[in-house]
């Protein structure tokens, strides 16, 4: 194309090199699917292998526990209403767990986002420290850190919360800052120029603007806690995860607990889910007053 | 703000401002103030004021320190004499016939010396424990008459815990313990023992320097096969525990997206007019999404067992629910104009859909996925736990004989290296993947021409 000298090539030559071009974006597509394709093929083939029970087996049986507890459910259904009371402190328990380490996770979010964005932070030579704390406490599985809190401070809520709450504040310390980078800086300058403390720039300067979208994540935030609660009752944190394990090692006779279990977490996390979408809409759309 | 009607009485104005003031100073007051009930509520409701009583800060000093420090066992078994060294009074971890570390004497009488003057002698029916600024301790085992302990002079003082049938010392060099049967030096060290090669290797306390003139002149098999092999630290099983987790993430997330895609076609509004079916699978989403990855974890290891297979699938179905509500609202937002260029072309129906409708949902496709494989990867950790497969499994076990706090340690820093490095991988591949999704705020932070956050 450079080479003016040699003239315009012809309507063939373009063709021939669209052809060409779209021939080795062909191929190089092809080479990449089947590539995808046998790299999925071997990958649930070694987990096949490394699972106790195989797929093909364990196919057929898929439906078979689900249907012994919903039919044991159902010939006990008369207590089904009892069990649903009975259940109803754990499943608050379980709430209350996700929403107070939401709550203290946002806290400390906010304080690591605002640390470790440029223009805000107090110390900016400290930007990458926080930055790399966030990710660490954001890398950290919930369970890792209540497994070794609970046995420290023996089983209960606490060592849930606060696991959840570590890993929230990492989770929201970065979409926190991904908020600040997008705010104006001109409320804080004015701030500045009066006189203002660094706690009174942020919070009369900065919050008011990210305010929103801080809630919205957290909301969401909140969804997945409440699904990570309920995970960590499993290995003995308290709330319904708890009494799930529970009626489940105590197998068949206590199906229709376990089945009451099942419906208040569906219940409870298809609410949260329909009502923080409500909220997090209005949030972010502004409000329809 | 422009919209205010000017012609308003001042007073009213001013009326209207305080009416605004004080919603403001409701929100702004009432909003921490509700925070901080709630928080007190939680509080009392979980019982934090008794958590101090019941927490076991005996079991948070161990874990501590043994996180970090190893202690080497010094074992005379009193009634046939004979003395082992062991790390962590393991098995795996003893020394063989005739090697001892340098500071374990063996023979008639084994003198321990835990440096700074602590020395402890195994006599033939004496133990004998010098403590410096203190004086010696003596103590004579017997099958009849219990341990008889002979003291220096004075009260006994509080690191010294005697009863008829047991002694026990405890130092800042070690501890030893006298019983009946046995009596058992403890001392402890910094670090994490026999982490590249157990006793039994000839390569144990070799340099690396030393290790790589080894390794040039044709070992370099053998070392590596006695470091993978490592009965202590079991390198060999923790790789593919954590290959299993990956494989966890990587399968779940990547079926969950060929799933998931054709399903949201039928869940989208533009592609398909059937209302009834619509709806139908649209209810099948929430469902998979709300039952929830405990759930399926709990059914799906019932069918299967426990295992890595399990855990891809309990993360296949509930991503399934997910990406077909994310997929589906993206192919809703298709521009139109694109299809009909296409089809205006002549293109056929699966043309239209390759050429009009793939590209623009791509992006929307592949950051998402890529997003949660990173989050599966710490799921896929999570359900091992639960359901027995990967580095969570080992991590539980691990926890679980509460006394192999090092290697709950080791696999706390691979998880959180494992995580960091699959989000750094998936943020690196969408980069490489969609060209045109380079972030741009940080950097438009950084242009010179910004005006410097600094008052002149």
């Amino acid at each position: 194309m450079t080479d003016l000298s040699a003239g315009s090539p012809s309507v063939a030559d373009i063709r021939d090199d669209y052809s060409a071009l779209v021939q080795r974006k062909r191929v190089y597509g092809g080479i990449l699917l089947i590539l995808f394709i046998s790299l999925m093929a071997a990958g649930f083939r070694t987990a096949d292998t490394r699972n106790a029970g195989s797929f093909v087996d364990g196919w057929r049986r898929i439906l078979d526990y689900p249907t012994e507890v919903l039919s044991e459910a159902w010939e006990k259904v008369a207590l089904l209403p009892g069990h649903l009371a009975h259940f109803m402190p754990a499943l608050i328990e379980t709430l209350n767990i996700a929403a107070a380490s939401t709550l203290i996770g946002a806290v400390l979010g906010t304080f690591l986002s605002l640390l470790a964005t440029r223009g805000m932070a107090p110390w900016p030579a400290l930007i990458p420290v926080f930055r790399r704390i966030s990710d660490i406490c954001r890398a950290i599985p919930e369970i890792v850190i209540a497994l070794v809190l609970i046995f420290v401070l023996g089983g209960g809520p606490v060592p849930a919360m606060i696991a959840i709450a570590i890993h929230t504040a990492g989770a929201l310390g970065k979409l926190f800052s991904e908020v600040n980078e997008n705010a104006s800086l001109k409320p804080v300058e004015g701030l500045q120029s009066v006189g203002a403390s660094w706690a009174q720039r942020m919070y009369l300067g900065v919050i008011p603007q990210v305010g929103p979208n801080y809630v919205s994540y957290a909301l969401l935030r909140f969804e997945i806690n409440i699904r990570a609660s309920a995970i960590l009752g499993f290995v003995g944190a308290g709330g319904i995860g708890y009494e799930l394990r529970n009626s489940m090692s105590w197998g068949q006779g206590r199906y229709d607990e376990a089945a009451a279990i099942f419906i208040l977490l569906f219940v409870t996390i298809v609410l949260v889910d329909q009502l923080s979408g409500v909220l997090r809409n209005r949030l972010t759309h502004g409000a329809a007053s | 703000m422009s919209t205010f009607a000017t012609n308003l009485p001042t007073e009213a104005l001013k009326a209207e401002a305080d009416k605004i003031f004080v919603r403001k100073r409701i929100v702004n007051f009432g909003l921490p103030i509700l925070v901080l009930l709630y928080l007190a509520y939680v509080f009392f409701a979980f019982d934090v004021p008794s958590l101090y009583e019941k927490a076991s800060w005996k079991n948070g000093k161990t874990l501590v320190s043994d996180s970090y420090s190893y202690k080497t066992h010094v074992t005379r078994d009193n009634r046939s004499g004979e003395v082992s060294v062991a790390i962590e009074g393991e098995r795996k971890g003893e020394y063989p016939e005739g090697m001892s570390p340098e500071w374990v004497e063996m023979g008639e009488t084994t003198v321990i010396d835990l440096e700074d003057g602590y020395i402890v002698t195994f006599g033939l029916d004496v133990i004998e424990f010098d403590v410096p600024n203190y004086g010696v301790i003596r103590a004579t085992p017997d099958r009849r008459k219990g341990v008889q302990a002979e003291l220096p002079a004075g009260d006994v003082p509080e690191w010294i815990n005697l009863s008829k049938n047991r002694l026990a010392v405890t130092t800042e060099a070690g501890r030893l313990t006298v019983t009946r049967n046995r009596a058992e030096v403890f001392r402890y060290f910094t670090g994490w023992e026999l982490f590249w090669f157990t006793l039994d290797s000839p390569y144990y306390g070799k340099g690396p320097g030393e290790l790589m003139g080894l390794a040039f002149a044709g070992e370099a098999g053998a070392i590596w096969n006695d470091f993978w092999t490592n009965k202590m630290w079991r390198h060999q099983d923790v790789a593919w525990a954590i290959f299993e987790t990956i494989l966890m993430a990587f399968l779940g997330t990547l079926g969950a997206g060929i799933v998931a895609l054709p399903l949201a076609f039928m869940a989208a509004r533009n592609f398909n007019p059937l209302g009834p079916l619509r709806f139908g699978v649209r209810r099948v989403f929430d469902f998979v999404r709300g039952v929830d990855a405990l759930i399926w974890t709990v059914v799906l290891s019932r069918a299967f067992g426990p295992g890595p297979l399990t855990g891809a699938l309990a993360i296949l179905v509930t991503d399934t629910g997910t990406f077909g509500k994310i997929f589906s609202e993206a192919l809703e937002n298709v521009d139109k104009k694109q299809i009909e260029g296409v089809q205006s072309t002549g293109a056929n129906a699966p043309q239209r859909y390759r050429f009009g409708v793939i590209p623009q949902i791509t992006p929307v496709l592949i950051s998402q996925l890529l997003y949660f494989l990173e989050s599966n990867t710490r799921s896929a950790t999570i359900i091992g736990a639960i359901t027995g497969g990967g580095i969570g499994l080992l991590l539980t076990q691990a926890i679980i004989t509460q006394k192999d706090w090092e290697e709950v340690a080791y696999y706390i820093v691979l998880i959180i290296l494992m995580v960091m490095f699959m989000d750094w991988f998936s943020g690196w591949l969408r980069r490489k993947l969609i060209s045109g999704d380079v972030k741009t705020p940080r950097k438009r932070k950084g242009d010179p021409k910004a005006k410097p956050f600094v008052l002149p």
